[in-house]
């Protein structure tokens, strides 16, 4: 389907463009060695519980995510490629093109931060229920991912950029926040996988309802 | 309107005096009288109060919303200032609703703030409506403004379904009605509320209700008012 | 000549209560030439971005026909080339790589490797088709522009000032694209330039009243 082979080539678009100037990858690994650097200063040699660990955990995705994924339509807008765009894909292409990348982009970076968290945290960091840990990252990578990407088309919109966004986007990633940080408690826990299926369903809930409306709304965004 | 101006007059003022004056006993024989409710006795009467202006909040923000998505289907901009006033209304209320929450949180369970799931629920919706007019201030063109709002409400909207039914049935909370809470008493969802009671709490939610309708009646006519003007002048 | 069309009728855009034009009504098929001339400001470039789908306008309606049926905005998009200040191409991929990446997300189904040679070959970009654009003076951009607005063999070609940026040998170029397409589809100019406007068999001045397009 052509529908199908645009987006994939849109995907590859900005991956290859992403590896070409490193714009959003070098910014988003600053931020998440820093970001650790600091906890690891402020816990000193004190060993955090799995709550709060789990808690530091997804803080330092979430507020690295917030630097980087509005970049996906702002640098589009910045650089007058976003009529260009409009010219050669429909907007479902451009909506679904976009979050995968975000989708892939926010799973990089999930990978990135387990491994660091094990390396750095090696004693107390043990996951005890990788399966629970693996789904939750799973979903929360493309609850996350779902929906920045709305809002990062909104916010490409507006004039004050940079701060816009983690304004706008904090209100709706809370719920997703707090699941997955429950959820990740519970695999450094050790509890069973059926433990946390509640939150799973929450997960699955937000992922179907944020990425549904979006791709309904994503046209009054997108079309002036 | 006259009804809904007089209407919300009366049933808050009688909600005033009926809820805090009516005396509680421990078994109540006339209408006169309320129930003692364990645990919480005379701060019961704040759902009198807090619980019509919670439900008064989240009803401004479905309006607001309702109206947005109206604007997206007809860009007609009369929804827009309509969306936009009800959002404003929804503002106040919100934030008079965190503010009967966190005084009852005070006297009930001994600080003003807990992250209880209710709670957070109240300081989301108030980041909702924060992060609705901060972007509305960013966006210069009036098209813009209204479409990209609409949006946000509706984006906005979707994750309110989560946060205020699943997530308390899920989290153990402070609030009644919460998963854990001991006397399984819960203002919204089962309440043991004698008759009398029962009426108050219905008479103070109309009465609310009455009053949102009447101030964004108000706020409307203005706003549109406002915009006829600036029209004729450029 | 390709069998399309467009068809326009009662126009009008208004941004923040102000309508930089209103009842804009032409036709054209394959053969028409239109050119839509103005002082600066007058909307030629916001007419053009509601011609290409891309700007909603606040009344009336856009009609493209493909082969004598009815198509939306979407699917004409695919016979339209575009050329205008507006529209830039990704600096960080050289100019050969922008036409087979564009290509591909608007999933064309002919050869690239072909098209993209005779494009690049006939703006004159072939030898610098691997520099990346960023390398690319504003003239070679303007040029690349065309290169990817000729790739897909449009049914419609919309060229928003059609010589900026370029020299002498550019301007050749332009001309001998308009002609060409004026035999195969449809051309829409908008420019400032009485000389550019003059390619066109038709006219449509955006002024104060009611537009329609004049004949010459």
């Amino acid at each position: 389907m052509s529908a199908l082979s645009s987006t994939y080539a849109l995907i590859r678009k900005d991956i290859q463009s992403e590896l070409r100037t490193r714009y959003a990858l070098n910014a988003l690994l600053m931020f998440v060695v820093t970001t650790v650097a600091t906890i690891l200063f402020a816990l000193r040699s004190d060993q955090p519980t799995p709550t709060v660990l789990s808690g530091m955990y997804w803080v330092v995705i979430f507020f690295t995510a917030m630097s980087g994924l509005s970049r996906i339509f702002v640098s589009e807008e910045e650089r007058g490629t976003t009529m260009t765009l409009q010219l050669v894909a429909s907007p479902s292409v451009v909506y679904f093109g976009k979050l995968l990348f975000n989708v892939v982009l926010t799973l990089s970076l999930t990978v990135a931060v387990t491994l660091l968290y094990m390396i750095v945290f090696s004693t107390s960091f043990t996951i005890q229920t990788p399966s629970i840990f693996i789904v939750t990252v799973l979903l929360g990578s493309l609850g996350f991912a779902s929906a920045a990407t709305i809002i990062a088309a909104i916010v490409a919109k507006a004039n004050t950029r940079g701060t816009l966004y983690p304004v706008l986007s904090f209100p709706v990633l809370i719920v997703l926040l707090m699941t997955v940080m429950a959820a990740t408690a519970k695999a450094l826990d050790g509890e069973p996988f059926e433990a946390a299926l509640g939150d799973f369903q929450i997960l699955l809930g937000y992922i179907l309802a944020m990425t549904g409306g979006s791709y309904l709304l994503f046209d009054y965004v997108w079309k002036d | 309107m006259k009804f809904v101006k007089y209407g919300s007059i009366v049933l808050i003022t009688f909600v005033i005096i009926a809820g805090l004056a009516i005396p509680l006993s421990s078994s109540p024989q006339s209408w006169f009288q309320f129930p003692v409710i364990p645990a919480l006795e005379q701060k019961a009467r704040n759902i009198f109060f807090h619980v019509p202006v919670a439900w008064t909040t989240v009803v401004a923000f479905l309006v607001s919303l309702f109206y947005g998505y109206r604007y997206l289907r007809t860009r007609d901009i009369t929804y827009d200032i309509k969306s936009v006033s009800s959002a404003g209304l929804g503002l106040m209320f919100c934030v008079l609703a965190t503010i009967t929450g966190a005084l009852w949180a005070k006297f009930n369970w001994g600080s003003f703030w807990n992250w209880d799931p209710r709670e957070t629920s109240i300081f989301i919706l108030l980041l909702i409506y924060g992060a609705y007019f901060a972007l509305r201030s960013a966006l210069e063109s009036e098209e813009k403004r209204a479409t990209l709002s609409a949006v946000y409400s509706i984006v906005a909207g979707i994750t309110v379904p989560f946060f205020i039914f699943v997530m308390p049935r899920i989290m153990a909370g402070l609030h009644p009605g919460a998963k854990g809470d001991p006397e399984g008493a819960g203002p919204v969802v089962q309440f043991d509320m004698t008759p009398n009671m029962l009426v108050v709490f219905l008479l103070s939610l109309l009465g609310f209700t009455l009053l949102y309708v009447w101030l964004l009646n108000i706020r409307v006519r203005m706003a549109k008012l406002e915009y006829e003007r600036s029209i004729q002048h450029s | 000549m390709i069998d399309a069309s467009v068809t326009v009728a009662g126009i009008a855009k208004v941004f923040s209560r102000r309508a930089i034009f209103r009842g804009i009504s032409f036709s054209l098929k394959g053969g028409d030439s239109l050119a839509i001339t103005g002082r600066n400001g007058s909307g030629k470039s916001t007419l053009v971005k509601i011609l290409c789908g891309v700007l909603t306008p606040t009344e009336g309606t856009v009609q493209y026909t493909l082969a004598g049926r009815n198509v939306p905005i979407d699917v004409a998009k695919d016979q339209l080339g575009l050329v205008s200040p507006y529209l830039q191409l990704y600096d960080e991929f050289s100019g050969l790589e922008n036409l087979e990446l564009l290509s591909r997300i608007r999933s064309n189904n002919f050869p690239i490797d072909e098209r993209a040679t005779d494009a690049l070959n006939l703006v004159g970009l072939w030898d610098r088709r691997k520099d990346m654009v960023r390398t690319y003076s504003s003239g070679m951009k303007q040029r690349l522009k065309y290169a990817f607005a000729l790739l897909h063999r449009p049914a419609v070609l919309i060229l928003d000032e059609p010589t900026s940026n370029l020299d002498a040998e550019g301007v050749d170029v332009v001309k001998r694209v308009v002609e060409a397409q004026k035999s195969s589809g449809i051309v829409i100019v908008a420019t400032n330039d009485a000389l550019e406007a003059r390619w066109c068999a038709e006219e449509l001045h955006l002024g104060d009243q009611p537009q329609t397009a004049m004949k010459r």
